[in-house]
């Protein structure tokens, strides 16, 4: 168990790492490891890349696969968004290659044997529908408002109208990091609990007087974003380390695929390097 | 009521009977209303919604457009594979059932198996096939997961239907072709089978729309990708492509549906749902026809 | 087949061997084929046995069915699923109840009162929406469904202090969704078993003066009773079984039922913890599986039950 830093970079990995060939995928044709021309790597480069895992993760995955698809049309990149543990248990059964999570390893995953890649920061944001006039809330009166002690925005000064709490489930890695800044881990009284960021997303947008917490990447304008403790949630901030509620993206692969799987391998260096930092940039997520 | 009840001539119930026809108009107008209502709704959402470029083109965060051209293909490949799988076993199961076996424990135990399946909610077919196809076989999120576990889900379907049909076939076509000199095997497959076609078929067509309509065992077993296999490389190149995408993740329509319904997306949900629709009674009007025929026939 | 005897003999007896061979190979296909079904039906028990049963012995039936806490991931984890059973079977119930009051007089309407052509249109219109597929009565329920059910919540817990607010997500919302998914199959189903009723119930309840109505609910309704009620179960059993319509409806909070609290099945639990779920969390969803199934299987038995009096009674 390793965390792996940004020891490759700009689409070049060394030579004998990418001449052993990957378990899905053909041998490469001539040495690419002297450093041959890219443009032919990337036209040589074919087989099927699968990533599993976190919701919060579904835009930028998404994002970073189609523009990775363009620059090496003969592979396919899937995506599954089904959960963070479910995204790590894929990896560590070999159904897919790279799992993606919201949240560090746990102490059992971390026995699996996968190696983990932060590949940028994200914040949860504290989202409410758009015609809301709270504009900003501190950790005490959230901290009221999930556990059932604030039940009206007139409360905070906002409209008369009663807070609908929305969660997300129980095994989030969104909810459990929400839940562990409030102090108030399986405490929270929800109102809907739903699977993913985007239905939280969703729900926030159609419900006057909803509160819901997803990853600040999710959140579009269809809902807004409230300051916490006076800090706005953005890329900045979080790079900065001044948006409290803060965690890692993470990407993970088998040791094995890790060290000799070509096509994992270029992905990691594509996500870490210039153009795939690029994306997630524009996607509103911080660098790892 | 008072007196007598069997009194033929009492007809003082006049506001019971009025009672009676009131709530059997106001049920049935409300059913009416009801599902004309919601027909017509999607229709009307998703006719704003459907045109070619929804139906050819893919889904991308990248270049912003929004189609379900990926997942049509998914759900032709899904329902192609399932029954091409499941239309013979369970065909072969049920001729095997009534024609070979005979009456006893054995049957008895197969019918009641396949009776237990047939009421098996779909979330636990997407659970065992998670595991078992996904896990065990390491197919993990592929087409071919999701296809093999609708086979286990449209398997009673086809069976049942398919036995009903042979049950249909009257004796003596069994005893004239076994006194001709047929062989058993010969016999089925020259006269009962013919004969237990349209049965057949109209089990085919329901597990068609059980295929197309499936969601929550398709989410955990052929996943949700809505990508097109890239084609117009060469016929070669292309097949390579198409076939490679039995071990890729492919969300079917009801997949999408669901996913973007989730999302908050409603527009392509109701385009999504537009198309859903279309195609089942695409479906219902073929079983109509298949019906029908058989009815002729007979 | 072997038409001049004395020539092909020989032939003829080749011929018949051979079809021996493929008719004993045909056989093995066959008995394949109804193995490889049974062997499906003997591995999902075995999975779900596997996956369920370890969580089970560990946490102890009588803690898994009646506890009331669900916590899968606190510190000290609950698996109570006593409340999502009470909403499983409150809300099938209820939806089937619903769905049966409307759908059995429906078809009363078109077996027995409808013009031919009425009942035609009808009829087919109701066909073909028992194939649609329930995610699309989700997407109306959570579209249109909910945002009504939240103005009617803001309504009548207007000022209220001890109501959580769920956004129109709630139990009544997933009975309704659920009551019209199930109402084509309802109607259809019924109609046939009013229309198996034989003609002399109908003329002799008429002929000793009995009204339309009172044929209809004394006669005919009575004699297609069994039939009736296995439409009404197999509906039940639909509804049961239904997870991605009724997941985004309900609020999938773990509540005691109640028509404005939001509330989880035991299909949505699965589906929606499925994803994130690890250990023994991910072991006891495989136990929700078979609570499930049991459920499911004791629904089913009714169903084949009642078919099987119907034949007897007929």
């Amino acid at each position: 168990m390793f965390v792996a830093g940004l020891f490759i970079r700009d689409g070049k990995a060394s030579g004998d790492t990418l001449a052993e060939g990957g378990r899905k995928e053909r041998e490469l044709p001539g040495s690419p490891g002297d450093n041959g021309d890219s443009r032919d790597l990337a036209e040589a480069l074919a087989g099927t890349l699968e990533i599993a895992g976190s919701t919060s993760m579904e835009h930028v995955t998404w994002a970073l696969a189609e523009s990775f698809m363009e620059e090496y049309p003969q592979v396919t990149v899937t995506v599954e968004c089904i959960g963070s543990s479910a995204g790590i248990e894929a990896v560590a059964a070999e159904r897919v290659q790279i799992g993606n999570t919201s949240r560090a390893l746990k102490q059992g995953e971390q026995e699996l044997g996968l190696v983990e890649v932060p590949m940028a920061r994200d914040g949860i944001a504290v989202c409410v529908d758009p015609a809301n006039l709270v504009k900003g809330i501190t950790r005490e009166q959230l901290g009221d408002i999930y556990a059932g002690r604030i039940t009206n925005w007139q409360q905070l000064g906002g409209r008369d109208i009663p807070i609908v709490v929305i969660g997300r489930e129980a095994g989030s890695g969104t909810r459990s990091a929400f839940e562990a800044y409030l102090g108030l881990s399986g405490q929270c009284r929800y109102a809907n609990e739903l699977d993913s960021a985007g239905a939280v997303l969703a729900r926030i947008a159609s419900i006057p007087g909803a509160i819901g917490y997803l990853s600040m990447a999710e959140a579009d304008h269809g809902v807004r974003t409230l300051c916490l403790d006076g800090v706005e949630p953005c890329a900045g901030h979080v790079a900065e380390g001044r948006y409290p509620l803060a965690r890692p993206f993470v990407m993970v692969a088998g040791e094995e695929d890790w060290e000799q799987n070509v096509l994992v391998r270029t992905w990691f260096t594509y996500v870490l390097g210039t153009k795939g930092q690029e994306i997630i940039e524009e996607i509103g997520l911080a660098g790892p | 009521m008072t007196g007598n009840p069997y009194t033929l001539h009492r007809r003082q119930i006049r506001p019971l009977e009025l009672f009676g026809r009131a709530a059997i108009y106001g049920a049935s107008s409300l059913s009416v209303f009801l599902l004309l209502g919601i027909l017509c709704y999607i229709f009307w959402r998703g006719s704003r919604t459907v045109n070619v470029d929804f139906l050819t083109s893919v889904t991308s965060a990248l270049k912003q457009t929004v189609g379900i051209g990926g997942n049509l293909v998914n759900t032709l490949y899904i329902a192609i594979l399932t029954l091409l799988v499941a239309m013979p076993v369970g065909v072969g199961a049920a001729v095997y059932l009534d024609e070979y076996m005979s009456e006893g424990r054995g049957k008895a135990l197969v019918e009641w198996a396949i009776e237990i399946l047939a009421g098996v909610p779909s979330v636990v077919f997407g659970l065992f096939g998670m595991a078992f196809f996904g896990g065990v076989l390491h197919m993990g999120y592929s087409l071919l997961n999701g296809a093999l576990t609708l086979c286990c889900m449209v398997l009673p379907l086809v069976v049942r239907n398919t036995q009903e049909a042979l049950r249909a076939v009257p004796a003596e076509y069994r005893w004239g072709a076994l006194g001709v000199g047929a062989s058993r095997w010969h016999m089925v497959r020259t006269v009962l089978l013919p004969a237990a076609r349209p049965g057949i078929v109209t089990g085919m067509i329901l597990a068609l729309g059980r295929i197309v309509g499936e969601s929550a065992a398709l989410l955990f077993t052929a996943g949700s990708g809505r990508f097109l296999p890239g084609l117009g490389r060469g016929i070669y190149r292309d097949l390579q492509a198409l076939a490679g995408k039995v071990v890729c993740s492919g969300g079917t329509i009801a997949v999408e549906l669901y996913l973007q319904m989730q999302s908050g997306r409603y527009e392509v949900a109701f385009g999504a749902a537009c198309v859903l629709l279309v195609l089942v009674f695409i479906m219902q009007v073929l079983l109509r026809a298949v019906a029908g025929k058989g009815r002729r026939d007979e | 087949m072997t038409a001049d005897k004395g020539v092909l003999a020989g032939a003829g007896r080749e011929n018949r061997g051979r079809r021996m061979v493929a008719d004993k190979v045909a056989e093995f296909c066959l008995a394949a084929c109804a193995a490889v079904s049974f062997l499906a039906v003997a591995a999902i028990a075995l999975y779900m046995i596997q996956g369920g049963m370890p969580a089970i012995r560990e946490v102890g039936w009588k803690e898994i069915l009646f506890g009331r806490v669900w916590d899968p991931v606190g510190t000290s984890p609950k698996f109570g699923i006593r409340s999502m059973i009470a909403t499983t079977l409150v809300g099938t119930f209820l939806a089937a109840l619903s769905a049966a009051a409307v759908g059995v007089l429906t078809a009363v309407f078109l077996a027995e009162l409808a013009g031919e052509r009425a009942a035609g249109i009808v009829g087919t219109t109701v066909d073909l929406l028992a194939g649609i597929p329930s995610v699309i009565y989700g997407l109306l329920g959570i579209y249109l469904l909910n945002p009504l059910m939240y103005r009617l919540e803001r309504k009548i817990f207007a000022g209220s202090r001890t109501h959580q607010f769920t956004g129109g997500a709630n139990l009544l919302c997933a009975v309704l969704v659920l009551a019209v998914m199930i109402l084509p199959t309802v109607i259809s189903v019924s109609v046939s078993a009013i229309r198996s009723v034989s003609e002399e119930v109908r003329a002799s309840s008429l002929a000793l003066g009995a009204t339309r109505m009172q044929t209809i609910f004394r006669a005919v309704l009575p004699a297609a009773r069994s039939g009736v009620a296995a439409a009404v179960v197999l509906g039940v059993g639909r509804a049961m079984g239904e997870s991605m319509a009724v997941m985004l409806v309900a609020g999938n909070c773990v509540n005691t039922p109640g028509p404005f609290r939001s509330v989880r099945f035991l299909t949505t639990a699965i589906v929606s913890e499925m994803g994130y779920a690890q250990g023994t969390h991910r072991r006891m969803l495989y136990a929700l599986g078979l609570v499930l199934f049991a459920l499911i299987t004791l629904v089913n038995g009714v169903v084949l039950g009642a078919m099987k009096k119907r034949e007897v009674s007929m």
